[in-house]
Order: structure tokens, then C-alpha cells, then sequence
């Protein structure tokens, strides 16, 4: 592992970041709104439902946390992303850097342009609706620790499916968060789905994340265990994501893809 | 002396096409060897498959002695190509692409080896330019300054001047010249400009269907095949590929 390999995608995205606002503006932008919609919502829902449940820990600090998550994986493909859209494969991949050099680079590039985002949700979350992460304590540490490998494994694994089938292919990555939130209970206990639905729910990551985290509001102990399998699972799914990516990057240089990315149908 | 490439039946398909058909060829310190072909010849790939971005079928390459496909890594640290279908990310500045590909390649004491490059190539002026604003010439000098950055031993240029002027093309031809001259390895150069070919390259290799036709020194093999100049004998090998083969494997 050469470090300034590593360097040098991060350093890429910083330059494209300190001269872009189109580029910064989206890394808070989003992430502000959310929490704009959902602290209100769960302000009013806190002053219709007459319940003792405080709708803010369990509603917004979820969508704290899921946006985290969509925060952590949209940073992996957006740096990704800029060797697709500059069709800077050949250059990048005709130096000596490895494949765990060119995904580190881009795991601690998407580390760079989260935290803006995070900063961004913790300082309205807290000044202005008065839920911070803290709330959580030390729960908080695997809470991060699985959403954010979760995220990585699901962003490189999104930049597989890029390298894989083409620039086109990139309206694959956008939906995902959506589309795994109902397996992830993020508003809701993984009791609530279908049988077929729980056992989905399993195997996803932040599900073991959501459930902890109304378990710990509700007062109840949390299971160290529950969150353990959360963190094996997505240290898992980060494996096997590097191993998609690896074989995905090989069967492009088999079959020039690399040198010809435009063409999109080599493969 | 270990060649700086060695390339040994270099053999690429795709699916039922096949696009290098067991070429090989080395090349010596100090030498700049032409590839020539008509389009779709195998140059390309040959090229890609040396920069180690496309994997062949079959055969070896070795970069200093280094194997390719067991040491990718060690063996591009002293190589750099340039080519007219690879422009540098025009999003980012001249000085921000050389520093980040100066990170990728290695290269020690940056700045100033950056600082050096940008007044080679005369770039001083656009350092903190966008490459996307560059005219055509001015990209093709900063792909030329990104090639340098690592001082390769082993130089890959695929029509390094296919889109300039020739007052600028000749500038660069310099530069590649006056690179070679500090002796520190071989550059293998693609081109359709025969003048070209002839002024710079030390030896020739004529490609035809993936395949290498005759190999030579481009300012006496004209001749030796009955031909006025170098680009009668491309046309030749462009439109009559197997009587060359046969003159080449004749000896004729």
C-alpha cells in the first residue's frame, strides 16, 4: 500500500471540491432539507399524539442516521463518479496504483465530503430541534461503525455495477438508499414487515442499527450481541464488495472496457 | 543490456476477432521505436495492453525484466505514455492534474519537478488554468508534461501530435528527442505522419490485421522493398498486407 496513491484520489476530490460549488452545495443541501421536513413533522406529530413518546429521538434522530448512511455511500460513487464523467479511466488505471489503493482513495475521499454533511445535520439538529447524536451515548459508537461500513460496502458495490455496465448505468446507484429503507425498519420495528420482509431485513445491516436504536429510547437494554451481527454483517458485505469491485476491474481489463469505457458494450 | 520492453507473442481476441496475432519485439535503451499501421492495425491495443489497462490473450510482457501481469505495479513506476485520445480531466487545473498523477507515479521532490515541467512544456502561463480551456496543442503539451512527470524509461506515445500544428509538432518532437538524449530509456511512438516517423524513429515496426509485417530502419526500408518513401510503403501495407508479408518472410 502506497499512501500517496491514496493521496492523490483524495486530493482530486478536494480539488474538485474547493472549486466547485455545484459539487459542494449538494453535500449539505439535502441533508438540511431533511432535517428541516422531518424535525417539523415530528415536532407536530410530538404535539397531536397526547403520547409520552418523544417522536424526535426516534423520527428525526433515524433520519440523522439514514442520511449518514446515504451520505457515506453517494461519497464513494461521487468520487468515483469523476473518473466516469471526465473519462479519466485509462489515465488513472495506466499508473502503477493498486485496486485497494484506487478504493481506499475513494472510501477516505467519501470520508472528506460526509463529514460536511454530518456537520451540517448535527448543527441543525441540535440548535434547532435540540436532538444531537449524543442522545444516543455510547450506543452511538456501533451505531456509526455499521452505517458507515454498510455505506461503503453499498458504494463501492454501486461503483461495480458503473464499471460493470457503463456510464448509464449510474441511475442504478440513486435509488438504492430507497429501496433498501423499508428491509432497514428505519421508522419502524422489523416486526411490523411480512414474514418475508423480516427475513430480508436480517441480512441488512442497519436494520440491527434501527432496532437497537428504539430499543435504547424505548429504555430498554440493548442487546451488544443484536449490533455485533449488525457489524459482522456489514464487515462482510465491505469484503465482499472489495471483491466485486476487484473481479468487476479485472473482467474490464479482460475485456478492454478499461480503455474504451465509453463504449459501454464491450462487455 | 535488459531491454527496456520486451513483448513476446502478444496475442489479443475478442470473441471470434482478433485484434494482435502474436506479435514481438523489444525495445532497446536509448531507441525510439515507431508502431505503424493502417487504423485498426492493433497499435492501440498493443499500447493498452503494455500500459497493462487491457489484459492479452496470450503472451508476455516484461518492462525492465519485470513481468506485467505478476508485477503491474513495479513494472509501470517507470513508465508514462501519452496519446491523443486520453486528455487529462479539464476539470481540474494543469497544476492540480500534474501534482495528482505526480502522487500516482512517485515522483519525489514534486513541486519541483512540476514546477521544472511546466516551463519545459512551456505551460507557466496556464498552471492555474482549467486543462478543459486549453486549446488542443496546449492539452497535448500538458499530456506530453504528464508523461515526463516520473522521467519514464519506458515512453509510450500513440500520435502525441496528432492534433497540432507542425511548428508545434516539431517543438514536441524536439522535446521527445532531447528527453531520449539524457539517456534514460526507449519510447515506442505511434503516428500516421511518416515524415514524422522518419525524422524521429530509430526502427520501425509495420503492423497490419494484428499482425507485424517488417521491421526495419524507416529510412532504408523503403527501399529495400522497392518503395519511394515511407508512405508508399504504408499504403502498400495498408492495401496489400499479405505481399508484404510474403516479401518480409522471403527476405525479398
Amino acid at each position: 500500500m502506497v499512501f500517496d496513491r491514496v493521496a492523490a484520489i483524495i486530493l482530486r476530490q478536494y480539488y474538485l471540491l474547493r472549486g466547485s460549488f455545484s459539487r459542494v452545495l449538494p453535500l449539505f443541501i439535502w441533508v438540511a432539507i431533511d432535517i428541516v421536513l422531518w424535525g417539523f413533522l415530528t415536532r407536530y406529530l410530538n404535539s397531536v399524539s397526547g403520547s409520552r413518546i418523544d417522536f424526535v429521538p426516534m423520527m428525526l434522530g433515524a433520519v440523522l442516521l439514514w442520511d449518514f448512511f446515504i451520505r457515506i455511500m453517494q461519497g464513494v460513487t461521487m468520487a468515483f463518479f469523476e473518473d466516469v464523467w471526465s473519462r479519466n479511466f485509462l489515465n488513472i488505471f495506466a499508473t502503477p496504483i493498486r485496486i485497494s489503493e484506487y478504493v481506499l482513495g475513494l472510501v477516505a475521499s467519501s470520508v472528506l465530503t460526509s463529514s460536511i454533511g454530518v456537520l451540517m445535520m448535527l448543527g441543525l439538529s441540535t440548535t434547532v430541534f435540540g436532538l444531537s447524536f449524543f442522545t444516543y451515548g455510547l450506543m452511538l459508537v456501533p451505531f456509526i461503525l455499521v452505517l458507515f461500513l454498510f455505506g461503503i460496502a453499498l458504494g463501492i458495490l454501486g461503483c461495480s455495477a458503473v464499471m460493470r455496465f457503463g456510464p448509464s448505468a449510474e441511475w442504478f446507484i440513486w435509488p438504492i438508499p430507497a429501496m433498501i429503507a423499508p428491509f432497514a425498519a428505519v421508522f419502524y420495528p422489523v416486526s411490523t414487515l411480512p414474514g418475508w420482509m423480516q427475513a430480508v431485513s436480517h441480512l441488512v445491516a442497519p436494520s440491527y442499527v434501527f432496532e437497537g436504536m428504539r430499543m435504547f429510547l424505548a429504555g430498554k437494554v440493548v442487546p451488544w450481541q443484536m449490533l455485533a451481527t449488525g457489524s459482522a454483517l456489514a464487515l462482510a458485505y465491505v469484503f465482499l464488495a472489495g471483491l466485486v469491485f476487484k473481479s468487476t476491474y479485472l473482467h474490464a481489463v479482460r475485456t478492454g472496457l478499461i480503455a474504451r469505457y465509453s463504449a459501454e458494450n464491450l462487455g | 543490456m535488459t531491454a527496456v520492453l520486451s513483448v513476446k507473442d502478444l496475442r489479443k481476441q475478442y470473441g471470434t476477432t482478433i485484434a494482435v496475432d502474436g506479435v514481438s519485439f523489444e525495445l532497446r535503451p536509448g531507441e525510439i521505436l515507431g508502431l505503424l499501421g493502417p487504423n485498426g492495425a492493433g497499435k492501440t491495443t498493443t499500447i493498452n495492453m503494455i500500459l497493462g489497462v487491457l489484459e492479452p490473450t496470450n503472451g508476455s510482457i516484461a518492462i525492465e525484466g519485470i513481468d506485467l501481469a505478476t508485477a503491474r505495479s513495479q513494472a509501470l513506476t517507470h513508465t508514462n505514455f501519452a496519446a491523443v485520445y486520453a486528455p487529462l480531466p479539464g476539470n481540474l487545473s494543469v497544476v492540480e492534474n500534474l501534482r495528482i498523477f505526480g502522487l500516482l507515479y512517485g515522483v519525489k521532490d514534486l513541486s519541483a519537478r512540476i514546477k521544472e515541467l511546466l516551463h519545459q512544456f512551456n505551460l507557466g502561463s496556464f498552471a492555474n488554468t482549467k486543462s478543459g480551456a486549453l486549446s488542443s496543442g496546449e492539452q497535448t503539451r500538458l499530456c506530453l508534461a504528464k508523461a515526463m512527470l516520473n522521467r519514464p524509461h519506458l515512453l509510450l506515445m500513440d500520435e502525441p501530435t496528432a492534433s497540432l500544428d507542425p511548428a508545434t509538432a516539431r517543438d514536441i518532437r524536439v522535446m521527445i528527442r532531447s528527453f531520449m538524449s539524457q539517456g534514460v530509456g526507449g519510447v515506442l511512438w505511434t503516428s500516421h505522419n511518416m515524415y514524422e516517423v522518419q525524422e524521429v524513429c530509430d526502427r520501425v515496426i509495420f503492423l497490419s490485421h494484428g499482425r507485424s509485417l517488417l521491421e526495419g530502419d524507416p529510412k532504408t526500408l523503403p527501399a529495400q522493398h522497392g518503395k519511394n518513401s515511407l508512405e508508399d510503403l504504408f499504403v502498400a501495407v495498408a492495401r496489400e498486407p499479405l505481399t508484404l508479408q510474403q516479401i518480409g518472410a522471403y527476405g525479398i
